[in-house]
């Protein structure tokens, strides 16, 4: 057995337990699996021993919809596993790139591609989707747009449905939006902006509801970004629907206010809403309406970003703040501890159809030591991402990860970790 | 109608700003100092001496990134009465066509030593993005859809010459307002000034949230003529419009176009007014853009040159070292 696959024992850590405890205690794992967890477990001899010294050892965040594989840049925010948006160039649309994606991250990284929903995520014809899951796609996504043509769409969960896949959609009806980079309000009225009313949002979400229905098929909405497209979520969740939605920090952090000055690293889509939907966001993630929070993970550098705001491509660097911002919420008492890591591990893990993002025997050794009070400042000249397109530039933030640990191996982490 | 007196500092705290990137962020005494300024300038016009050599020795560049035809005429005329040397870079014939990015294109004109930068592009905040890259002054002259401050005070200028004050004023802006940078920035500068402003269009063209920008929203023209001091028409842009925004032309002008029966609505003695290009039987007949008395269309081309001198003249004064300015 090489010195890499010796067992691990992390000690001295506080464990964040599947139900939601945290105890001291020490975690074992073999194989690359979590073989034991608990406050009786000790190293056994040839074990690897990690003090986790009374860091919190949770599970390594499952991060569903980036846009790049970014490893320095997920090590640093403690993600394990990352969901590739199938808008690659070329596109996740056939198998072999499918195959090719699902090895890319590997050993100390696991990428799972998303499949494209349709033929060059054109929204015109279906993929050849049974084939790509059969070579590692875990879901099937719409990629950046949506799917315009509502046939298509319902012959596409119709499929889905049967192959038992979920879709992950982007919910803005297009022909709303049109070119618009901003929400229709004053903000985007005074800069003169391109602009879209918010509730294009909704629009999209209760067609693609009623589709998922007919179709008996599961619907996740990646970013669902106000009042009005929650409260459609919420009703469909409560009815029994097979429907999930995820949202990125920034769409509880910020509102359209931020892209005064016409800042492109707020150039995002959706674009930024108004402070009432932000305040949405936060109560859905409180009230359990959302299901999932990702970061969208999509450096860009300057030649994409310093550019007027219109001609500006929208994204932002969002593996590294993934994690604090979510922990804001828990300190600002939004949400606990348990199910801050249901939003960034357990419940993506779950999407994918991964036995990962929880501390429990028989689960992968995906494991996250972390120190959720420790402060530190986001630079983006200072970002392990390949770019450093943050809407946080110098904001004080809370929560590090002291180590990383994919499978059971340590992830050297590079020294960009300043 | 209270008399229009604004009292400003002297020396450099009368414009504290380093370009003219819009209204938004102007005093209203900012405004009134740089109105107050042109007047100077609308003499020396109409004189047979046209020329003083304030600016001379100074480049001027007029980078247009978007055609025009009007300003950028208006703004070599400026440049030039002034003395200076004056430069137009017309994007058909520069590296921009070849793919150069807008800040190289910008680090290349400052490399270049240009006293002032007078841009237009057809993106919102494209100007701001390069004043903050270039150590000379920047003058928008029409940046998207966001604003285009010099016709703003070349139309404030114009109303004041003929009402003398704006508090309590009636300002009547009709037609495409969604992608007016024309309308913002007399929205701003006139609200500033204590000036009553009503927009009227369509819904499709009317931007979402405008009256918290201090205006009254109107969809109804004639409604919005009652009791109008001035009537500012804005352009229909036709090539976007049809279809999409408006049916026809030809039901616009049913709807908002301004005939000589409509402007009987408004005050007896309202000013018409107009940016230019005009697209004459669409949103103004041709008996009203050419009514001797009322229509103030060509003084408002007169008082561009002498509002685009003002603000070449105060701008450069830090960089002429000029007393009290440097």
């Amino acid at each position: 057995m090489s010195r890499a696959n010796a067992p691990l024992t992390i000690t001295g850590g506080r464990l964040l337990l599947p139900d939601g405890s945290i105890r001291a205690g020490t975690i074992r794992c073999e194989g690359g699996f979590i073989a034991a967890a608990g406050e009786d477990v000790v190293p056994l001899g040839g074990d690897d021993v990690h003090d986790a010294k009374g860091g919190l050892v949770a599970p390594g965040l499952v991060d569903l919809g980036v846009f790049a594989i970014d490893k320095p840049a997920f090590h640093f925010g403690g993600i394990t596993r990352a969901g590739l948006m199938p808008d690659q160039n070329p596109p996740l649309d056939v198998p072999a790139r499918v195959r090719f994606a699902a090895q890319s991250g590997k050993p100390d990284f696991w990428v799972h591609p998303l499949a494209a929903a349709t033929q060059g995520l054109e929204g015109k014809a279906l993929a050849e989707i049974a084939m790509m899951r059969d070579a590692g796609a875990r879901a099937v996504c719409t990629g950046r747009r949506w799917i315009g043509d509502s046939g298509t769409m319902l012959r596409l969960l119709q499929y889905t449905g049967m192959l038992g896949m979920v879709v992950i959609a982007h919910a803005e009806d297009a022909g709303i939006v049109g070119n618009a980079v901003a929400t229709a309000g004053e903000m985007a009225t005074r800069l003169g902006l391109p602009s879209a009313p918010a509730q294009a949002e909704a629009i999209a979400i209760a067609r693609d509801i009623a589709l998922a229905d007919m179709a008996n098929a599961a619907i996740h909405f990646r970013n669902v970004t106000t009042a009005a497209g929650l409260d459609l979520v919420r009703a469909a969740k409560a009815r029994g629907a097979r429907v999930t939605a995820g949202v990125s920090p920034a769409y509880f952090m910020l509102s359209n206010l931020a892209t005064g000055a016409f800042r492109t690293f707020t150039h995002l889509s959706p674009a930024l809403r108004c402070e009432a939907d932000r305040q949405a966001v936060i109560a859905a993630i409180a009230d359990g309406t959302i299901d999932i929070v990702a970061s969208g993970h999509d450096p860009r550098g300057p030649e994409d970003k310093r550019l007027p705001f219109a001609d500006s491509a929208p994204g932002m660097a969002g593996a590294e703040t993934l994690l604090p911002l979510t922990l804001s919420l828990v300190r600002d008492g939004v949400i606990d501890m348990a199910r801050a890591f249901d939003l960034l591990s357990a419940n993506p893990a779950r999407l994918l159809g991964v036995d990962a993002g929880r501390v429990a025997p028989g689960a992968e050794a995906d494991i996250a030591v972390i120190d959720p009070d420790r402060p530190w400042i986001v630079n983006s000249d200072k970002m392990a991402a390949s770019a450093g397109n943050t809407p946080f530039d110098r904001q004080p933030v809370q929560g590090r990860v002291l180590a990383l640990f994919k499978g059971g191996v340590a992830v050297r982490a590079k020294k960009a970790m300043a | 109608m209270t008399p229009p007196e604004y009292t400003y500092p002297e020396g450099a705290l009368a414009f504290p700003h380093r370009g003219l990137v819009g209204i938004a962020g102007l005093a209203p005494h900012q405004i009134w100092f740089l109105l107050d300024e042109a007047e100077q300038w609308v003499e020396m016009n109409r004189g047979a001496q046209k020329r003083r050599e304030l600016l001379s020795g100074l480049t001027i560049i007029n980078a247009f990134f978007e055609n025009s035809t009007r300003t950028l005429l208006s703004f070599e005329i400026a440049g030039k009465r002034l003395g200076a040397d004056v430069v137009n870079m017309a994007v058909a014939t520069s590296s921009v066509k070849k793919g150069e990015t807008l800040i190289d294109t910008a680090m290349t004109l400052n490399s270049m030593r240009a006293d002032a930068i007078v841009i237009r592009h057809a993106s919102s905040g494209a100007v701001q993005l390069i004043a903050d890259k270039v150590d000379c002054p920047v003058l928008n002259a029409g940046d998207g859809q966001h604003e285009h401050p010099t016709q703003a005070l070349l139309d404030a200028l114009t109303i004041r010459q003929a009402k003398r004050a704006f508090n309590g004023l009636r300002v009547t802006i009709c037609g495409d307002i969604l992608h007016s940078r024309v309308a913002r920035s007399n929205i701003l500068c006139l609200a500033s000034l204590g000036a009553e402003v009503r927009v009227c269009a369509p819904p499709a063209l009317m931007p979402a949230d405008i009256e918290q920008m201090g205006v009254k929203v109107f969809h109804d023209f004639d409604a919005a003529l009652k009791g109008a001091d001035v009537v500012m028409m804005l352009r229909l842009q036709l090539e976007r419009m049809e279809g999409q925004f408006i049916p026809s032309p030809r039901e616009y002008r049913h709807l908002y176009g301004l005939t000589l029966e409509r402007l009987a609505l408004a005050e007896a003695n309202a000013l018409v007014m107009h940016p230019g290009p005009m697209n004459r039987g669409i949103e103004i007949d041709s008996n009203v853009a050419d009514h001797v008395e009322r229509s103030m269309i060509t003084t408002q081309v007169e008082m561009g040159v002498a509002i685009r001198m003002a603000c070449l003249d105060v701008l450069t004064r830090k960089g002429r070292k000029m007393e009290g300015w440097a």
